[in-house]
């Protein structure tokens, strides 16, 4: 019981000097005399939150039952630390220059400041992390048990008050140091220097065990390494397929935990110091797992079979009586321990205060950052309830989990659960297309394979699923076996679920990825994080003009404090060349401004309550430039598409237009083959049906006999001139006709013209001759055709008791006009345009023409250079035909 | 017989031809020659069979043709379709307006009287 009560003594001792070393760190910052604070090495000690008690004890159990695989989770991030320059040099710049506050912020950052995605990470965080907290808890309370057991038993009501004591002073550390300002930079002096110190004590008492166990116990290093070699772990074989799992794993989680992120990111001062850490970690890790194997070989040789190797660091100095020994290791143990949580509650802390207490509350409370009040007191608060929230599930699931299950195992099952971040990030770090939506998908289905294929069956048969689920699969589909998805059993269930897990999430990621279109603030977050190298400058400019520097000011106070919000207006007021506190609020001060500020409520919220505010975000140059490229590309696609669109567009209207002229064509052919077809049967109905009445029928009357044989003959003859005419007209139309040019008088074209129709006296013709001398050069014979055509047609259609026909002619200065006028009743206007087409009819009245004289004229005078037309307001039917005078000119 | 054909007609030689041969087989025959007042002589005139033209002066003979089978009188008069367009969109347009026969100029005379007799018997 002595040893139990200086036990507690040392530790409380020693939890006063943390508190001691944290409180002076911070007083020094605040001075201002910290540069010491800030060096490369304590950025690197501070790393050493990796080794947990997982670590500490665990690794010795993990060597005791599987040999050497617990390098694997010393070699991943030994990996990522050596090729710092590719991937942790990116994150870490990144999280610098976007002010990021957490892994959720980043993630949510890049993909559009997305507030979905901030709140998915931080709970998948938190559902992450809590069996690990429960963890720490669990190897304290076991350590003390320890030392308790080696004095006497100790009930396990005892054990659980141990954890609970142990999660209210850890909570109560993390809200003294961890919540002590809101420092824009979100980096925690106190607490870093506190851990480097833990950092050196865990170290040390490893090391001093591990001394005192090859030394002290097993005689030299000579005798340690016949000692291994003789036992068992020696002999163990390497699983590649396990051991490739677990390098990836560790590798993965080292950048996705939320508490490295903590601690490699955003307390990190100066990107120089990776240069350090990048060989100066992996030492340290070394130096960490040195002594793993020896502690090992030596407990399972003198231990108990019994005992348990996970605590083996503990027991093996106090089996043999080394209680100071023990006391130093019992000291590392707690310092792994201690430092694991602190970092990891206020890591979530801070996710679980920006990410989903503030967002809720500024929805909540009406007219968002400009309410009153003092939105820091809320913060403070919001972080510290968040971090005892924390604490208490990490409590919680210590109690209920029963804290049977190894150590190691339960570590696995976290980092195969924050692994899951890594598509999102390193996909949002190195791939311009990555989307929020693909992020989203990626997440929740790494995330949802993960719960299925791990985390739920962690608990072992039995506890959440039945064995029969385990065995056959949820109602008996076999395909979603957990340990066996899609049917591929046999594989190692930690590289199962690794496996399924990491490349669904990766494959939902890159399809959604490419299917979605990112909106512009996504566009701008890409250019920024991916090339964040060529432009490391602001993140999301602020336009200024319409903000009120006053406004911002009172929601600057109530965030950031009145002192210091105050202190940084008339700093840049003065900066400005202003008097008095309130600056213009240009684009560099807003950018500042939201800096401050998303250290405490986070980037998207800052953005969001700036934004209130100035109204409207705007992008600066270089972040125009970046997307430029792009627009400017979609631009001209889009501008051949117009192009090519109005291209098609036309052409589909010539065609359009084609196709109707073709169909009016085919019309036109068809009224025109019909009319042919009619014109010719109706001749050739006669002359057969009279040609077999004079064939069949007997007795016939001479006189019938000869009139049936007129009609026969006048039909013949019609039939002729139709096809005379209609050879004429296809002939002049396809203009294969040559016109034969001479010279002559139009006196004597008349002349001729006049006398061909001679036939019938009906009709009186007058002309005025003397006029009619005019020289003509021409084709006469057509031109003789299209007159006795209009003489002949006055003859037929002219309706009047004494027809007439007075031929005019005009000798005008270009052209030669000869009128055809009859005293007939003339033609109806409505018919006066369809006169020159084909088979137009006119009247009733059967006057054997087949309509086609007037269009044959029309053709005619178009190949002369002339015309015909009709005249109307006549009296009667009047044609003028006109001649070019050029054609007649020449005497 | 004495059965009476009405021919409407516009060509004033085949009224002549198709008169010739049906009066010298016994018929009745009258002609009209405006396509106008066609319905008119048809109703005056109530013949056994009427010979009807497509092309007529003004109107169709599909037009006559779907008045009289709209009218309940001459629903089921024999009607003998003559065209001088001989394209089968014709033929198709004529059975639809009610045709009972078809028949393209020209024609033989033999043809004419063999469907006029078909008609009155059928």
């Amino acid at each position: 019981m002595a040893t139990l009560n200086i036990l507690i003594a040392v530790s409380l001792s020693y939890v006063a000097l943390l508190f001691l070393v944290a409180f002076i760190a911070e007083r020094l910052a605040v001075r201002g005399q910290a540069r010491w604070l800030r060096s490369p090495l304590v950025y690197t000690l501070s790393l050493s939150i990796y080794c947990t008690a997982w670590t500490f004890y665990g690794a010795v159990g993990y060597a005791a039952r599987s040999g050497l695989e617990y390098l694997t989770i010393y070699i991943g991030p030994t990996l990522v630390m050596v090729g710092w320059w590719w991937a942790l040099r990116k994150m870490v710049r990144v999280g610098r220059a976007q002010r990021v506050t957490s892994i959720a912020d980043l993630i949510s950052s890049r993909y559009g400041k997305s507030t979905i995605l901030a709140v998915l990470v931080t709970l998948m965080a938190v559902v992450g992390t809590t069996p690990y907290i429960a963890l720490q808890l669990q190897s304290v309370t076991l350590s003390f048990a320890a030392f308790a057991g080696s004095t006497e038993g100790t009930p396990l009501s005892d054990s659980r008050s141990t954890a609970l004591w142990v999660a209210v002073g850890l909570a109560l550390f993390t809200v003294l140091f961890g919540t002590r300002n809101l420092d824009a930079n979100e980096r925690h002096h106190g607490v870093v220097m506190a851990i480097a110190l833990e950092a050196v004590v865990k170290l040390f008492a490893l090391l001093a065990v591990g001394v005192f166990v090859v030394w002290g116990l097993s005689g030299g290093i000579g005798p340690m390494l016949e000692q291994i070699d003789a036992s068992e772990i020696g002999t163990w074989q390497i699983e590649g397929g396990r051991w490739a799992g677990l390098i990836f794993l560790s590798a993965a989680a080292f950048l996705s935990l939320p508490r490295m992120f903590q601690v490699l990111v955003v307390e990190n001062d100066n990107e120089d110091h990776l240069k350090l850490a990048s060989w100066a970690f992996p030492t340290y890790l070394m130096l960490m797992s040195l002594f793993v194997v020896p502690i090992a070989v030596v407990g399972l040789n003198r231990l108990p079979p019994e005992a348990n190797p996970d605590l083996f660091v503990l027991t093996v100095p106090l089996s043999e009586g080394q209680t100071g020994l023990a006391m130093l290791s019992f000291l590392g143990g707690f310092s792994s321990a201690t430092s694991m949580v602190i970092v990891a509650a206020i890591a979530l802390s801070t996710m679980v205060s920006n990410h989903i207490v503030m967002p809720i509350w500024l929805r909540v409370a009406h007219g968002g950052a400009m309410v009153s009040g003092d939105v820091r007191n809320l913060v403070l608060l919001s972080r510290r309830l968040s971090i005892a929230a924390v604490l208490l599930l990490g409590y919680l699931y210590y109690r209920f989990s029963g804290g049977g299950a190894a150590l190691a195992a339960i570590g696995l099952v976290s980092f195969a659960g924050v692994a899951q971040f890594l598509p999102a990030m390193l996909g949002g770090l190195f791939w311009r297309g990555a989307t929020r939506l693909g992020a989203l998908a990626g997440l929740m289905v790494g995330f949802a394979v993960w719960t299925w294929s791990m985390l739920l069956p962690s608990f072992g048969p039995g506890a959440i699923l039945s064995e029969a689920v385990l065995a056959q699969g949820p109602a008996g589909i076999a395909w979603l076996r957990p340990q066996a998805l899609f049917g591929i059993a046999g594989l190692d269930p930690l590289v199962h679920a690794i496996l399924w897990s990491i490349s669904l999430n990766t494959l939902a990621f890159v399809i959604l990825s490419l299917l979605s279109f990112p909106s512009p603030l996504e566009r701008l977050q890409g250019a920024q994080f991916v090339n964040v190298f060529q432009h490391s400058a602001s993140p999301q400019s602020w336009a200024g003009g319409g903000a009120q520097s006053e406004d911002l000011l009172i929601m600057a106070q109530r965030i950031l404090g009145p002192r210091e919000a105050q202190a940084l207006f008339q700093a840049e007021a003065r900066r400005q060349g202003l008097a008095g506190y309130l600056p213009e609020p240009s684009p560099d001060f807003l950018n500042a401004l939201e800096r401050e500020l998303s250290g405490s409520v986070g980037a998207a919220t800052a953005h969001a309550m700036v934004g209130q505010i100035v109204g409207g975000a705007s992008v600066s140059v270089e972040d125009l430039m970046a997307v430029a490229d792009e627009t400017a590309q979609m631009m001209e696609y889009s501008s051949q598409l117009e192009a090519k669109s109005a291209e098609l567009t036309r052409t589909a209207r010539q065609l359009r237009e084609a196709n109707e002229k073709l169909t009016a064509l085919s019309v036109q052919k068809d009224a025109f083959l019909s009319q042919i077809s009619h014109e010719l049967r109706t001749p050739m109905t006669s002359i057969r049906s009279f040609s077999e009445i004079l064939r069949d029928t007997e007795g016939l009357s001479q006189q019938d006999k000869g009139k049936y044989s007129s009609i026969i003959h006048d039909e013949a003859v019609r039939l002729t001139r139709l096809l005379d005419d209609l050879l004429d007209l296809s002939v002049l139309e396809n203009g294969q006709v040559s016109m034969n040019i001479e010279r002559g008088m139009l006196l004597g074209v008349l002349d001729h013209a006049v006398a061909a129709t001679s036939g019938t006296e009906r009709l009186t013709i007058t002309r005025e001759t003397e006029g009619e001398r005019i020289a003509l050069r021409t084709d006469l014979d057509r031109l003789a055709q299209v007159f006795i055509n209009l003489i002949a047609n006055a003859q037929k259609y002219c309706d009047a008791e004494a027809p007439e026909l007075r031929i005019a002619v005009r000798d005008g200065a270009r052209e030669i006009a000869v009128d055809f006028i009859d005293n007939g009743s003339g033609i109806p206007r409505d018919k006066q345009d369809v006169v020159f087409e084909k088979f137009a009819r006119v009247s009733d009245q059967k006057a054997g023409g087949a309509g086609l004289g007037l269009a044959i004229c029309r053709e005619i005078m178009l190949r002369l250079g002339g015309n015909v037309a009709y005249l109307p307001g006549q009296g009667g039917a009047a044609f003028r035909v006109t001649l070019p005078k050029s054609a007649g000119s020449v005497m | 017989m004495g059965k009476s054909v009405l021919l409407i007609e516009d060509e004033p030689n085949i009224i002549e031809a198709v008169s010739f041969i049906l009066s010298r087989d016994g018929w009745k025959v009258d002609t009209h020659s405006n396509g106008q007042t066609a319905l008119a002589a048809i109703a005056e005139k109530s013949p056994d069979v009427v010979i009807l033209d497509v092309m007529l002066p003004g109107i169709s003979g599909y037009d006559i043709l779907r008045a009289l089978r709209e009218a309940p009188e001459t629903r089921n008069l024999p009607v003998l379709m003559l065209t001088a367009r001989g394209q089968t969109k014709d033929r198709e347009m004529a059975e639809k307006a009610g045709a009972n026969r078809f028949m393209t100029k020209p024609f033989s005379n033999a043809e004419v009287l063999e469907a006029v007799r078909s008609l009155v018997n059928a």
